[in-house]
């Protein structure tokens, strides 16, 4: 068994100083978290639970089966994008178990803005829906929304990938037998009526959910008719009359209750795809991640040192150790799953990116989903790899890695930036799940390279006009630029615009990979067909 | 001579005859209820009949039928236990006629002693002191209520008939006394068939203190010293000791004597106790006399080392007494806990259930216990609900009370709620240590009884929310392992973890009818390790453990204990010395599917009979009135009015049985 050996002095003063500095950035994300739970505040909750109605996070609770994980997706959500206070893009999003079955739960959050629909709302409902169909997850969606959010209607209505995208995967998911399962515990007004309609069961609580395509003030305003809500479109209306729902609740409980059973009945069994061996945790301590990451981004450290505290036993098999170094890959199980991990240790080479494609290419012939741990300031530059073909090894990559069909699962450990995160399959090219540690950065290049590589321009025109720049001009050319990248690269920047599916705890890595990687095993893993290589 | 004995009687009195005459060769036979088919009694007999359907009424007051089988099955003699017929003059009498020795006094005694007032008067004559009271016959209500207002309250009503605490009410002053007078004599009536009522002045601070005699048909009578019974609920005792504390040698052979002299004065044969109130003072008054083996005698053999059974069926056959007085001592102090089922918290109301966890404590010559059920029997409604009686005898008060709680912690019963806890709280209240008994000890210490024994269940919390933790996780395992082909999904090995923050729950147990709340905060779960906060009040506890078969492995704060626990549906029961406790996990309101809420209140408490409707239908009551009575284990219970409003109707006819949980009436709120 080829069981990592750690070199890591946890009493060292650099560990210590790591440490603290990943503590510290820990703990701002939980507090950040702690705040986003909390939905539209305190007077907002109050209110909602005086109407008989629990919180999102409350019916997700009661929805799960006790004493399981939630996998929630999307926390930090339009976090500071928006004038308005959006914590969560109003909507509450994960994957969780639900009578033994794994779903993805979409959770309206009324407390925000009455649960409209913001662009990011309605992009995070759609992620999740990615999920849901990427991974063969029946979905439940906790309708309590208002409906598109009117003055932002320019960027929630008509484009492909807005607000109606969402009755069109629910439709298409349901054609493939993924369940669609609506229950309506508040409004449900407008396009937001279609979510019950068009799901293949719904369930509505009494004297409390409405759903109509126009509220009562606007039917006044086009019709002149004066009703209330209940008569327009309660639960009792649309469970005996309209049949738009199917099962009435009593309360919010009661309708949980209810959609627990509607999931128990679907006839589903999750595939059994993988050789999977009894799970055993790793041989150190997740915790000492915190110490192994540099505190300045710059350093380098050794990557089997972060999969010796991921994987079961820390036992890693590792591919072709001795070539391309910088590039470290290798076979290990999580929670009993083979998995073949991808993991940066310096920058690529065109051997590093040759041994990449060739390990994700066995992967995917013998169906073992890859795990890519990214920290990776991208391909080698200079005329001696240009002319080596760095181009071409790295386009092998990055074929390999799209065509890929096995199930892909990213986490942003340090850098993303450039090719390599191309390479080592970043959004675009569909990984499962993707997630960042706080201390990750993500852009096209470095702050300082993207500085660097601007004033560099900027002093090639001068030097063109005949003009001169001093270094103290150049170093305040570079200052806003590098602090730019800094914001924008910035694991909460790019989580509140959904480039990824999370924020962690570099201590939960381990879990949250087992989670999504159990959530990805409901899909069977479709042969792979690999394009061209450039060779 | 007996060789074939029929015990009329069910329960541990009937297990606990056969166990005497089984040892003295006597061969047995058992009668039995439908109710009872698989019951222990019947378990233990050579042969046994079954009598009729579950109500006493219809198969073990059937005195006809008892001796027809007894004579088909060639019984020579008939053990009658307590209760049923062991008082039943007549059936005494049938026994003699159809040449059945009935282990027992003779009828003209049990007739004597039968009716109170007459059994006063036979006393008085006697020369035996009574209290001030009423015995006549003029049973007019005036009249009744003159000698109360008389001999000024409180006063005592009691039916002539009865006996246990049936058709007893105490009343406090002039204003109760006609609807205390009512129920009295419909509970007499019901329970005894007869509702002739005794008035007698209410002593405020008297000691219950019986003696033991036992006579023969050679004219000898002995008396086996006393027992003291103060402590008791609603008129029943639940804790006896012999002998009486502080009981001067004096007193006790007055006492004696005088309980010999009113045994004489009827003529007794067998076993029999006198009853007498003791006073402060010294002074005794002579309050009845039982013509039967008591529930107690247990404290009686454990003090003397005589089997009262075995004197019984001596003398039955016609020996002289086994022993004079001067050969009897009185070794060592004894006591006796009534093991009921039911709610202390709950006025005492008696609870009906599955006994799906039953563990005695060891038994021993010093501790002792006298049961007719066994694990997984039913405590029904047809019955007296008393589980067991543990006796445990030490050389001293001190050992034996030291050893009755011991064995209380050790005896773990689940699936109906016990006095457990209850009686434990007594036998360690400073007051009963102390020996300050008085017939009002519980009434008196109600209010520090019963805070204890909620500090005691919230302080057993943690405990509590760990076995409900760990047992739902089993339960969810259980389900989920058939989604799952292998373990090794973190879905269900990783507890309830959350993203970047903290999964709190809140844990609400019901214990009785008591709800307790706890947080619970999933902090600590992992792959490797589980812990979790759990926070009551402003405490919180580090908890941890696991469950294994009935064994709950706890450590709260790092201080490890093991608790036995049971568990059926939503009904669990945590045990160890200290804890005896039976609670439900509360889960959430699903609501009402239909739209009656006003009518939740008027659910039946329990298994019982519909004795009287206090109002007709369509009739305005006020808040607080009572609208129905209910009859269970022959306690009555009224249903009241929750607000003003109006009865629309009743559900059941007076008579009826309902079953717990069965919605009684309809009724409207005055501001619906």
């Amino acid at each position: 068994m080829p069981v990592l050996r750690s070199s890591v002095n946890t009493k060292s003063e650099t560990f210590i100083a790591n440490r603290d500095h990943m503590q510290a950035q820990v703990d701002d994300l939980y507090e950040k978290i702690q705040k986003i739970s909390l939905g539209g505040g305190e007077k907002a909750a109050e209110r909602h639970i005086s109407r008989g109605k629990l919180l999102p996070r409350d019916r997700i609770n009661a929805l799960l089966d006790d004493d399981t994980p939630f996998l929630e997706i999307g926390q930090l959500a339009a976090w500071e994008v928006y004038d308005d206070y959006v914590p969560c893009a109003g909507v509450v999003a994960g994957i969780g178990m639900v009578a033994g079955t794994e779903c993805m739960i979409v959770a309206n959050d009324a407390t925000v803005k009455g649960g409209t629909y913001y662009p990011l709302t309605v992009k995070k409902h759609l992620r999740a829906q990615e999920i849901a169909e990427q991974n063969n997850l029946p979905c439940i969606y906790l309708v309590d929304s208002g409906g598109a959010n009117l003055p932002r209607q320019d960027e929630v209505f008509p484009d492909r990938d807005h607000f109606g995208r969402i009755f069109f995967n629910q439709a298409n998911m349901s054609a493939k037998n993924i369940p669609q399962i609506a229950v309506v515990m508040g409004s449900c007004t407008a396009g937001g009526a279609y979510v019950p309609a068009m799901a293949d069961e719904s369930i509505i609580v009494k004297e409390q959910a409405t759903i109509f395509l126009g509220g009562p003030p606007l039917v006044k305003a086009a019709t002149g008719e004066v009703v209330t809500a209940e008569e327009l479109g309660g639960g009792d209306v649309h469970t005996r009359i309209s049949g738009v729902a199917d099962q009435l609740a009593n309360n919010d409980h009661h309708a949980l209750s209810l959609a627990r059973n509607a999931v128990s009945r679907l006839n589903r069994e999750k595939p059994q795809l993988l050789d999977v061996k009894e799970p055993k945790p790793p041989k150190f301590d997740p915790k000492e991640i915190y110490g192994i990451v540099p505190k300045d981004s710059r350093q380098t450290f050794d990557v089997r040192e972060i999969i010796a505290r991921i994987v079961d036993e820390s036992d890693f098999d590792e591919f072709k150790p001795l070539y391309g170094t910088t590039l470290v890959c290798g076979f290990a199980r999580i929670f009993g799953n083979p998995v073949g991990i991808v993991a940066n240790n310096g920058i690529l080479f065109g051997e590093s990116a040759m041994k990449g494609a060739h390990f994700v290419e066995l992967c995917a012939k013998r169906k073992i989903p890859l795990v890519f741990l990214q920290n990776i300031t991208g391909f080698m530059v200079g005329k001696q790899y240009e002319h080596g073909g760095i181009a071409k090894h790295g386009a092998k990559m990055v074929t390999a890695v799209a065509c890929a069909k096995v199930p892909k699962l990213t986490v942003l450990i340090g850098g993303s930036f450039g090719a390599g995160n191309y390479g080592m399959c970043g959004r675009a090219y569909d990984p499962r799940f993707m997630f960042m540690w706080p201390n990750a950065r993500i852009s096209v290049m470095g702050g300082e390279q993207a500085a660097g590589v601007l004033a560099q321009v900027k002093r090639d025109q001068k030097e063109r006009a005949g003009e001169s720049w001093s270094d103290e001009e150049e170093a305040q050319f570079k200052q806003p630029v590098i602090e730019k990248y800094e914001e924008q690269g910035h694991p909460y920047y790019a989580s509140a615009r959904l480039w990824d599916d999370g924020v962690i705890d570099p201590a939960d890595t381990r879990l949250v990979l087992g989670l999504s990687l159990s959530a990805a095993l409901n899909k069977p893993i479709e042969e792979t067909q690999f394009g061209i290589f450039r060779m | 001579m007996i060789n074939k004995l029929l015990v009329a009687n069910r329960g541990e009195i009937a297990c606990r005859v056969m166990k005497t005459a089984k040892l003295l060769g006597i061969q047995t036979v058992a009668v039995y209820s439908d109710a009872d088919a698989n019951a222990r009694h019947v378990a233990m007999a050579d042969e046994a009949v079954n009598l009729g359907p579950a109500p006493s009424k219809e198969s073990y007051l059937r005195g006809d039928l008892i001796i027809e089988h007894a004579k088909t099955l060639g019984v020579d003699a008939i053990h009658p236990g307590y209760g049923f017929l062991s008082e039943n003059a007549e059936f005494a009498n049938l026994c003699k006629s159809n040449n059945i020795i009935f282990v027992g006094p003779p009828a003209s005694a049990i007739e004597a002693m039968g009716s109170k007032s007459a059994a006063k008067r036979i006393m008085e004559e006697a020369g035996v002191p009574l209290v001030p009271g009423y015995h006549g016959d003029d049973q007019q209500e005036s009249t009744l209520k003159k000698s109360a207002d008389e001999m000024g309250y409180p006063v005592l009503l009691k039916a002539a008939a009865g006996g246990g605490g049936k058709g007893m009410r105490q009343v406090w002053n002039e204003s109760e006394f006609t609807q205390a007078l009512n129920a009295a004599k419909r509970e007499s009536m019901a329970s005894f068939g007869d509702d002739h009522m005794l008035v007698e002045k209410y002593l405020t601070r008297p000691r219950h203190v019986e003696i033991q005699v036992f006579c023969d048909s050679h004219g000898n009578g002995v008396y086996l010293f006393e027992r003291d019974c103060s402590v008791q609920r609603r008129h029943q005792k639940i804790i006896e000791e012999a002998p009486a504390p502080n009981m001067s040698q004096e007193i006790r052979e007055r006492m004696g004597e005088a309980a010999i002299l009113a045994a004489k004065a009827i003529n007794y044969e067998g076993a029999g106790t006198v009853e007498f109130l003791l006073d402060e003072d010294g002074s005794f008054y002579f309050m009845e006399m039982n013509t039967r083996l008591q529930v107690e005698h247990p404290v009686t053999e454990m003090i003397t080392g005589e089997d009262l059974v075995q004197w019984q069926l001596s003398v039955a056959e016609g020996n002289a007494l086994p022993k004079t007085q001067q050969e009897l001592t009185l070794n060592g102090h004894s006591f006796e806990a009534r093991i009921y089922a039911e709610d202390p918290a709950n006025n005492f109301l008696p609870s009906t259930g599955t006994l799906h966890l039953l563990q005695p404590p060891e038994q021993s010559s010093l501790v002792r216990v006298d049961t007719g059920v066994i694990q997984g029997d039913e405590v029904s409604v047809y019955y007296d609900p008393m589980i067991a009686k543990l006796v445990v005898w030490g050389e001293s008060r001190d050992i034996a009370l030291k050893r009755l709680l011991h064995a209380l912690g050790d005896y773990h019963i689940a699936g109906v709620t016990t006095n457990i806890e209850f009686l434990k709280r007594v036998a360690s209240f400073s007051a009963f240590q102390a020996a300050e008994l008085t017939t009002t000890f519980v009434d008196k210490h109600n209010d520090a009884l019963f805070a204890e024994v909620k500090r005691d269940t919230q302080a057993k919390l943690p405990a509590m929310a760990l076995l409900a933790i760990l047992h739902r996780r089993l339960g969810k395992s259980m389900d989920v392992f058939d989604k799952h082909s292998h373990e090794s999904s973190p879905w269900f090995t990783t507890g309830a973890w959350r993203a970047n923050s903290t999964y709190k729950e809140q844990v609400t147990v019901l214990v009785g009818e008591e709800e307790f709340h706890a947080k619970v905060n999933h902090t600590l779960g992992g792959e490797t390790s589980e812990a979790w906060e759990v926070v009551v009040g402003d405490n919180t506890f580090i908890v941890s453990g696991s469950i294994n078969n009935h064994q709950l492995r706890a450590n709260i704060n790092g201080i490890e204990s093991r608790y036995t626990f049971a568990v059926k549906d939503d009904e669990f029961g945590l045990f160890n010395q200290d804890t005896h406790i039976n609670f439900s996990v509360v889960a959430p309101s699903h609501g009402d599917d239909d739209h009656n809420n006003g009518n939740s209140n008027f659910d039946a408490p329990m298994n019982g009979t519909i004795v009287a409707h206090l109002v007709k239908p369509g009739e305005q009551v006020k808040k607080g009135e009572p609208i129905l009575v209910m009859e269970a284990m022959k306690m009555e219970h009224s249903i009241t009015a929750p607000s003003d409003g109006v009865v629309d109707s009743f559900y059941f006819e007076p008579g009826e049985l309902v079953d717990g949980g069965a919605l009684l009436l309809e009724f409207t709120n005055a501001d619906s």
